[in-house]
């Protein structure tokens, strides 16, 4: 049996499409110069299709391209966003908003800001694991110079309403920016509509390469931020280096497919998820983290009870999905996301997360339906708490040694 | 988290064939029962419970292990670590078993340093489960 990969929301293959316009910008006859170079037309070439990718990145939120910075990655760019705005605006106030479910990339940067003086509020996301515009604004005081909530939660899918949060943190006059590493080119996102003044995006959820992102930086009003790399000047001294052409390239190829293809692909993973979830969804003590509701398809998690998740992934051999077991971090603790939504541990350690994407087939996750049932029946067979549940013991009365 | 190949085997053995390796119980009720020992270790919330059974029969005066069954809630190793101790149960003495350390399953199994707390789970599962027979004994 082949493997199938339903790991999408940890990164993606890059498209073929988008791997014959990164191999145009590497070698000797193609256009492998330094988009910095002025005076010679190896540097045009690269300069101009620098210039295209900006532009399709910048199309497919509807922004002005010159809006649009190269970073390394959505983590770069969350760096950027926070430290930068935190520290460019640092007069105004050192209070900083953000969520307990955020992803890494914000919260340890926020952690880092906590010991250079700032103070960070995370808010609590409800049981769907939304962050609800009410906690925002119960949050936001006068000193409060940044808000950073993320899109699409790359754990659950949950989808946070933006356009109301914005409103909000608008009004306060502090900075909103949303990490939409795991939203841009999955769902619509118009910048015109949307009270954003800094986003970040990574190729490599959208079927571009590793290694390479964009910030969105608002121009109207101009929000202004503080450098983390200096050095030559490039993209107008916010972020030093030389830029990648090839990697440029490929995320400004990734996003314009993305844009054609967008209702399709949603359409298709809304198609997966249902197929996965109408087939497992009889079966005794199965559980959603998240919600079904106002949830992008293609990230879909669940707890199946009394069966820990790293052995259900070792049972499905054949899958490639993600658990928010303690056993498969390193750090032995199970997803903080879960426990964040007010998951008994136990269901936290259950957990799978199946993303699905574009080269997804339905065979392959009507398979999975079967695969799934067989293995959550086997592991449940072995299981002692299994067996206290259908002895109608209440596994919350025990007193564990 | 990449598992030594006996890992992985004892694994899907267990699951491909679980009476063989010995899943399974013995509960109130059941002839012999009062000749059974369980130990309860972990805890879900941990992410690791293990229940371990042995049946012991007084052989020429002295309590040997005829049998043993299991039942584990955990990761592979967790599940990969009670099917060895099971292995190793059957046929010895109450107090060879008392005397199994949890470096022996580390060093069959070949866990990783992170996965040891698994080997130290069925260290203790063995001994309540030996202290679990012994109360019980006293009351034949």
């Amino acid at each position: 049996m082949n493997t199938y990969y339903f790991d999408y929301a940890s990164t993606t293959p890059v498209d073929s499409l988008v791997v014959d316009k990164m191999k145009e910008c590497l070698s000797v006859d193609g256009a492998f110069g330094n988009s910095g170079s002025r005076s010679h037309v190896f540097g045009w070439k690269a300069e101009e299709l620098v210039e295209e990718a900006r532009g399709n990145v910048a199309n497919l939120i509807n922004c002005d391209p010159r809006e649009i910075i190269w970073t390394s990655g959505a983590t770069e760019s969350d760096n950027l966003a926070i430290k930068g705005a935190a520290y460019f605006y640092s007069d105004k106030g050192k209070h900083i908003i953000t969520s307990k479910i955020e992803h890494k990339a914000v919260l340890d940067v926020c952690r880092q800001l906590e010991s250079e003086s700032y103070e960070v509020t995370y808010l609590e996301p409800n049981n769907d694991g939304i962050i609800t515009p009410e906690s925002v604004e119960a949050a936001l005081r006068e000193d409060t110079v940044l808000v950073s909530l993320m899109h699409i939660n790359n754990e659950i899918g949950v989808i946070n309403d933006i356009e109301a949060i914005g409103k909000i943190v608008k009004q306060n006059g502090s900075i909103f920016h949303v990490d939409a590493a795991q939203s841009a080119g999955k769902i619509p996102i118009d910048i015109e509509n949307l009270e954003v003044d800094l986003m970040s995006f990574s190729a490599h959820k959208i079927y571009g390469p590793k290694g390479i992102g964009a910030l969105y930086i608002r121009r109207k009003p101009r929000v202004r931020l503080q450098p983390l790399f200096h050095g030559g000047g490039q993209e107008r001294g916010i972020r030093a280096g030389t830029l990648p052409t090839h990697q440029i390239v490929g995320m400004g190829e990734a996003f314009k497919l993305a844009k054609e293809k967008m209702s399709e692909d949603f359409k298709n993973l809304s198609k997966y998820r249902d197929i996965l979830w109408n087939g497992l969804k009889d079966m005794e003590e199965v559980y959603i983290n998240g919600a079904i509701d106002n949830t992008f398809p293609g990230i879909f998690n669940m707890s199946f009870n009394f069966v820990e998740g790293e052995s259900l992934i070792m049972a499905l051999k054949n899958i490639a999905v993600s658990s928010g077991s303690a056993c498969t971090s390193a750090s032995l603790e199970p997803s903080y996301v879960l426990r964040a939504l007010g998951r008994k541990d136990e269901l936290a350690h259950s957990s799978i997360r199946f993303s699905f994407g574009r080269f997804t087939k339905e065979q392959e996750v009507k398979e999975t339906v079967d695969l799934v049932k067989d293995s959550v029946n086997k592991l449940r067979e072995i299981s002692p708490l299994w067996e206290m549940y259908q002895d109608g013991v209440d596994l919350d009365k025990i007193e564990w040694a | 988290m990449a598992y030594s190949q006996k890992v992985v085997d004892k694994f899907e053995q267990t699951l491909k064939n679980p009476k063989e390796a010995s899943v399974g119980r013995w509960k109130p009720g059941d002839k012999d029962f009062h000749r059974v020992g369980t130990g309860i270790v972990g805890a879900p919330a941990c992410g690791d419970v293990m229940k371990l059974q042995i049946k012991c029969e007084n052989i020429d005066g002295t309590n040997k292990i005829v049998d043993a069954k299991f039942k584990t809630y955990g990761c592979g190793s967790a599940i990969a670590s009670s099917g060895e101790l099971i292995d190793m149960l059957k046929g010895k003495t109450l107090e060879e078993a008392q005397n199994i350390s949890n470096q022996e399953i580390v060093d069959i199994l070949e866990l990783p340093a992170i996965k040891i707390h698994c080997s130290v789970l069925a260290e203790e599962a063995i001994h309540r489960a030996i202290d679990d027979f012994k109360s019980r004994r006293n009351n034949d």
